[in-house]
């Protein structure tokens, strides 16, 4: 046999053997066997020498393309053996994708919060700052200096826990306003969110620990219809687009004119339902003119100045957002009903 | 205030007389500022039941006890109907129920067989009919009603009742009034009556629907037919002129005890006030329709006709007129002779001048009473009457007279005595009237509106008011004596604004003032973001009570002096389970999470930023300081480095660095050996870890229950806003682990704390990665494996730095803790 036939033998036993192989080490045998040190192709080549001066090119050419082939033969089928072994590993890997995934469930702000984070956004996109005040406090602060002293009967409206004679646990944020406007110039836009507290018994709808948001705003020239403008920006936003709002005249000792605010009926829309009671209107807040004496008392001139305060319950607008019939799941901690939200 | 419909409008031109209107006048009074709480037609759930005269009885053959009635109701033929009531006869006139009859509480009534008879509807009595004998003189309380037994109906003739048969048996009672009961405001003491309200629903309708209305205030014209006069038989001194600025009186002779007519009766009953005698009924329909409260006394009671108006001695004993022995004292008010007290002022009378049915002669009063005396005496004695309710409020010295006039009138009108000559009056000083300033102009800008000087006139004189505007731009307004509530030109603007319509301000958003930057401050941009970092490793934020029982300092295993148990305590709790301020948030956490776990819910995590209170040390001369916690409490989660590593998560979200924990063995509620002081930038910033299992048996909680409590203010001083960046290393680091056997009491933390020492600015992290106890080491001992990084920022170190700085770290622990390193 010629060098040529003994060189294309080669080509086609390896050929074979190439596709015939499964595995990678295999791959590597043969690469060993056919193109190593000790290979056959190598044995062949080592043959060169015997052949004349005209067929040495010829035969080394010829010896180089079949080495090529074997190489490309080689990389190829490489490749596709360790495609192939990719597809076993991922087919291993698979996982049932459909069943749950793990985590630590996430918790949730307190719905009363939640509501009371969304007014303060609202407010603060219209100029307002977030004032504190304490909740042990002055009977000063809370009824003196909103005129309601000593002996005044709507004091009886709002059954106070009392301290001592002169301290109280607030009823009302309005005492917030006091020391704001006691310790800032105007022009003011407060709000203030807070617990206040009354000698309620719990049930259903009550609890002697609620939270209100107090507004409050004093510049020159402010007015009633300012203060209208801006109710209905709130109600707006709290309740939907369509809601209208009605203003009734009241008392409060510490705004004058006052106002109780309704709103059209978030179930009904305002034609009557049960959760309105068939009156169309909800009541959710308290509003007025600050009154010119407590502008006064403040140290702020109401000749020169006017302003207006509100003071909005939360609890009502939480109970009516969430779906919450009940008060008392507000402050009991389940962490079942808290997840919720 | 319950107002009668007809007694209302019967001031004014004001037409209702349909359900629709009488709706559309409760609006409009809720909308110029006279909430309307209610409106109630009397005997609207009583339906279907008529006059009827009963025409024949008979036994029923099967019974000993019911009858056989033959009724005639109008209609053709008579109705048969079976009725147990013994008081039926021949010739009775009765309610009775149709077939299909609404009754008391929606009681139906129904064609029916009793024992074998047919039966078609039922007789009434006052109670099946939802009212009450005692308002009809002549009823009685059990069987039926039988009308012509009836005071009102005993002097009409057989031919005239017979035209009451088949007609509404709540129409001729004349129990068919619309009642609408008015919220009224502190302020308005003038709307506690029937006139001032008629006042309101007149200028309302006026104003508000401009269909016209007008007020029209009766004047009383008493004949004093009694040719004798009242100083023949009183005489008043008031010792405190204070509490009493004006006190009026007339006296009434040859009275004759009696019921009232029925349209005084009828307008008392739908008031809500029950008829008692003539005497009595006319000081309250007076004090309903003038809002005066007023008093008659017998004039036998009063000791040598004295009456002296004064503060009550204290210990003074009164019995009232409910029989009850009142203790008064100095602060309250009494109306007494020489010989002792007749009434409390104000509040109620006393039993013993109480008017009788022998009463010859009586002393009316009509006075002004301090509101606020009144108020507090009403409040000691524990007794808030309609009299005492309206004194609180402020009354009027003019329309005092007035009512004093009206109660006369009623007397003479009424043929319940006579009426002497003249009128006792003690009047502190003449009330001079008070001109408040304000303008057209400064009342529109401040509301928002444009009324017209004229409309705001033609408002003002509806309210009785004076104005005298000078232009648009001065002037002033004299409010009647009984609008004591308008005193400044806000309250003139309010009145206007109110007949004008609140919702016809326009709206607008302070397009005049002055721009403000909104935004939270530093404080609450923390406190945001806790809750939030807190909610997203799984706590729920609760919000919780902050009173709580004084118990529970005995729960936490407090020792007697420890400072927590000095809270501040509520004076008038709603129970010893709500009447102090917390001092710990300790108890909130595990009450809440023992309501978790009594309803079995398997794990629970909570948190919470609220107010503990202290008080300090000028207390009660200083209000008692609001401290604010951030509490987190957990069980079934995990152990304690599980919580700890929560708090680490939280405070590493504040960019916080200096985070070190203390060992804490001796905080009486937690678990000694799994608690921890957290220092927050070298402060106590609080505690956490879990608790003692005496408190998990206590409060019925799960051992594994975990609580912390930090303070925010600590927590915010430390918190970075803006992290600086440092740029991310350029050269590698060389890793070193590091093992050291030591006494088993040294807290790794020290351990830590001294490699970060020694190793310097060199040392990048320290991680402890085997804590180890056992065998392999000495009894006594521990062994602790850290793995070390070492980093430079300009250049490759080399182990000969690194070896350096081990050896300095080994030193540091071999001669602060003794420690070795582990073979």
């Amino acid at each position: 046999m010629g060098m040529k036939e003994m060189l294309e033998d080669i080509r086609c036993k390896f050929e074979e053997k190439v596709s015939e192989s499964q595995e990678l080490s295999q791959l590597e045998e043969l690469r060993v066997a056919f193109l190593g040190k000790k290979g056959e192709l190598t044995g062949v080549l080592r043959g060169m020498g015997q052949l004349s001066a005209e067929e040495r090119p010829v035969v080394g050419q010829m010896a180089n393309e079949v080495r090529a082939f074997m190489e490309g033969k080689l990389a190829a089928r490489k490749e596709e053996l360790a495609a192939k072994a990719l597809d076993e590993k991922l087919a291993k890997e698979a996982l049932d994708v459909t069943m749950p995934g793990k985590t630590r469930a996430k918790g949730s702000l307190h719905p009363i919060n939640q509501i009371s984070d969304e007014m303060k956004d609202l407010f603060i996109g219209m100029g307002y700052e977030i004032a504190d005040g304490p909740e042990i406090e002055y009977d000063y602060y809370n009824f003196e200096a909103l005129n309601l002293p000593e002996g005044h009967p709507a004091r009886d409206t709002q059954d106070t826990f009392y301290i001592t004679e002169k301290m109280l646990l607030r009823t009302q944020t309005s005492s917030v306003q006091i020391h704001v406007m006691e310790n800032k110039k105007p022009p003011i836009r407060i709000i203030c969110p807070g617990k206040v507290y009354r000698a309620d018994n719990m049930d259903a709808t009550h609890s002697p620990i609620f939270h209100q948001i107090e507004g409050l705003v004093v510049d020159k020239g402010v007015t009633m219809g300012d203060l209208k403008g801006t109710l209905e920006v709130y109600a707006r936003h709290m309740f939907g687009p369509e809601t209208k709002i009605r203003l009734r005249p009241h008392h409060f000792p510490f705004t004058e004119p006052s106002a109780e605010v309704d709103v059209s009926c978030w179930a009904c829309g305002g034609k009557g339902c049960r959760v309105c009671k068939g009156e169309g209107w909800i009541e959710v807040l308290g509003c007025g003119m600050v009154h010119p004496d407590v502008l006064k008392r403040c140290g702020i001139d109401p000749k020169e100045y006017s302003g207006f305060a509100f003071g909005i319950g939360i609890e009502r607008t939480a109970m009516a957002r969430f779906g919450v019939t009940d008060l008392r799941q507000f402050f009991e901690g389940d962490a079942r009903f808290l997840s919720q939200f | 205030m319950k107002a009668p419909v007809k007694w209302l409008l019967s001031y004014t031109d004001v037409v209702a007389d349909s359900k629709e209107a009488i709706h559309e006048l409760a609006s409009e009074m809720t909308l110029s500022g006279t909430k309307v709480e209610s409106v109630d037609a009397q005997g609207a759930e009583i339906e279907k039941v008529v006059v009827g005269r009963c025409e024949a009885v008979r036994p029923h053959e099967n019974s000993d006890h019911l009858q056989i009635c033959q009724i005639d109701v109008g209609g053709e033929g008579l109705l048969q109907i079976v009725t147990g009531a013994q008081n039926i006869r021949e010739g009775a006139y009765i309610p009775v129920a149709l077939d299909g009859a609404k009754l008391v509480g929606g009681h139906t009534i129904k064609n029916g067989k009793l024992r074998g008879v047919d039966s078609f509807g039922m007789m009434c009595s006052f109670e099946e009919i939802g009212l009450d004998y005692r308002d009809y003189p002549g009823g009685i309380e059990d069987g039926l009603m039988i009308i012509q037994d009836l005071e009102d109906f005993r002097d009409k003739s057989e031919w005239e009742l017979r035209t009451l048969i088949g007609k509404d048996i709540m129409t001729v009672l004349g129990a068919d009034e619309t009642v609408i009961d008015f919220e009224v405001t502190s302020n308005r003491a003038d709307c506690f009556s029937i006139l001032g309200l008629a006042r309101e629903a007149a200028v309302t309708m006026k104003h508000l629907t401009k269909k016209g209305g007008t007020f029209t205030c009766p004047t009383p014209v008493v004949k004093e037919e009694d040719p004798a006069s009242v100083s023949d038989f009183l005489k008043v001194r008031v010792e405190a002129p204070d509490l009493c600025p004006r006190y009026m009186a007339r006296v009434v002779r040859n009275v004759k005890i009696a019921p009232s007519p029925k349209w005084m009766r009828d307008r008392l009953q739908a008031s809500g006030v029950r008829s008692i005698n003539n005497i009595v009924d006319i000081t309250n329909y007076v004090m309903l329709e003038y809002g005066q409260p007023m008093h008659a006394f017998d004039i036998r009671t009063i000791h040598n006709g004295e009456i002296i108006v004064r503060r009550a001695q204290d210990g003074e004993k009164l019995v009232t007129l409910d029989e009850v022995e009142r203790t008064l004292d100095s602060s309250m008010l009494v109306i007494a002779d020489p010989e002792g007290g007749n009434a409390v002022a104000g509040v109620m009378g006393g039993l013993n001048s109480e008017i009788r049915e022998d009463t010859p002669a009586i002393v009316f009063e009509s006075a002004i009473f301090d509101g606020v005396t009144v108020r507090r005496g009403a409040k000691k004695i524990g007794l808030r009457t309609e009299s005492s309710s309206r004194f609180e409020k402020g009354l009027d010295v003019v329309t005092c007279a007035k009512a004093l006039e009206r109660a006369a009138e009623l007397v003479e009108e009424l043929g319940a005595g006579t009426v002497c000559k003249g009128v006792i009056d003690c009047l502190a000083g003449e009330k001079t009237p008070r001109k408040v300033e304000c303008n057209v102009d400064a009342i529109n800008q401040f509301i928002g509106i444009h009324a017209s000087k004229e409309e705001m006139e033609a408002i003002l004189i509806d309210l009785e008011c004076e104005p005298h505007f000078t232009g648009t731009d001065g002037g002033y307004v004299i409010p009647p004596s009984f609008r004591d509530d308008l005193i400044c030109d806000a309250d003139i603007a309010e009145e206007i604004a109110r007949f004008v319509g609140y919702n016809k301000i326009e709206s607008s958003l302070l397009s005049g003032c002055s721009s403000t930057l909104g935004k939270r401050n530093r404080n609450q941009q923390l406190s945001d973001k806790v809750r939030n970092v807190l909610t997203g490793l799984g706590y729920n934020e609760m919000v919780s009570f902050s009173f709580q029982s004084p118990s529970v300092f005995d729960k936490l295993g407090l020792a007697a002096d420890d400072v927590l148990r000095d809270a501040v305590v509520i004076s008038n709790p709603l129970g010893e389970d709500f009447s102090v301020m917390r001092t710990s948030m300790l108890p909130t956490a595990l009450d809440s999470l023992a309501v978790n776990y009594a309803r079995r819910v398997p794990q629970a995590a909570l948190f919470e930023i609220s107010y503990v209170y202290h008080k300090t040390e000028k207390y009660p001369e200083e209000l008692p300081i609001h401290k604010e916690l951030v509490t987190l409490c957990q069980y079934g989660m995990g152990g304690f480095f599980e919580f700890k590593g929560d708090i680490e998560a939280l405070l590493a979200s504040l960019h916080i660095t200096g985070f070190t924990t203390e060992p804490c063995t001796d905080l009486v509620p937690m678990h000694p050996g799994r608690c921890a002081i957290a220092m927050v930038g070298g402060k106590q910033a609080g505690f956490f870890g879990q608790i003692h299992p005496r408190l998990a048996k206590t409060w019925d909680v799960p051992e594994d229950t975990f609580v912390a409590c930090l303070e925010t203010s600590v927590l915010y001083e430390a918190a970075v806003d803006i992290p600086k960046n440092k740029d991310v290393p350029k050269f590698p680091a060389v890793t070193r682990d590091l093992a050291i056997v030591l006494d088993k009491s040294v807290p790794a933390g020290h351990v830590e704390q001294m490699i970060r020492e020694r190793g310097g600015k060199m040392l990048e992290s320290c991680v402890l990665f085997d804590c180890y106890e056992g065998a392999q080491v000495e009894a006594g001992k521990k062994s602790l494996a850290y793995s070390l990084a070492f980093r430079a920022p300009d250049r490759t170190l080399t182990d000969e730095d690194v070896s350096k700085s081990m050896k300095k770290i080994l030193n540091g622990l071999e001669f602060k803790f003794s420690a070795t390193l582990r073979e």
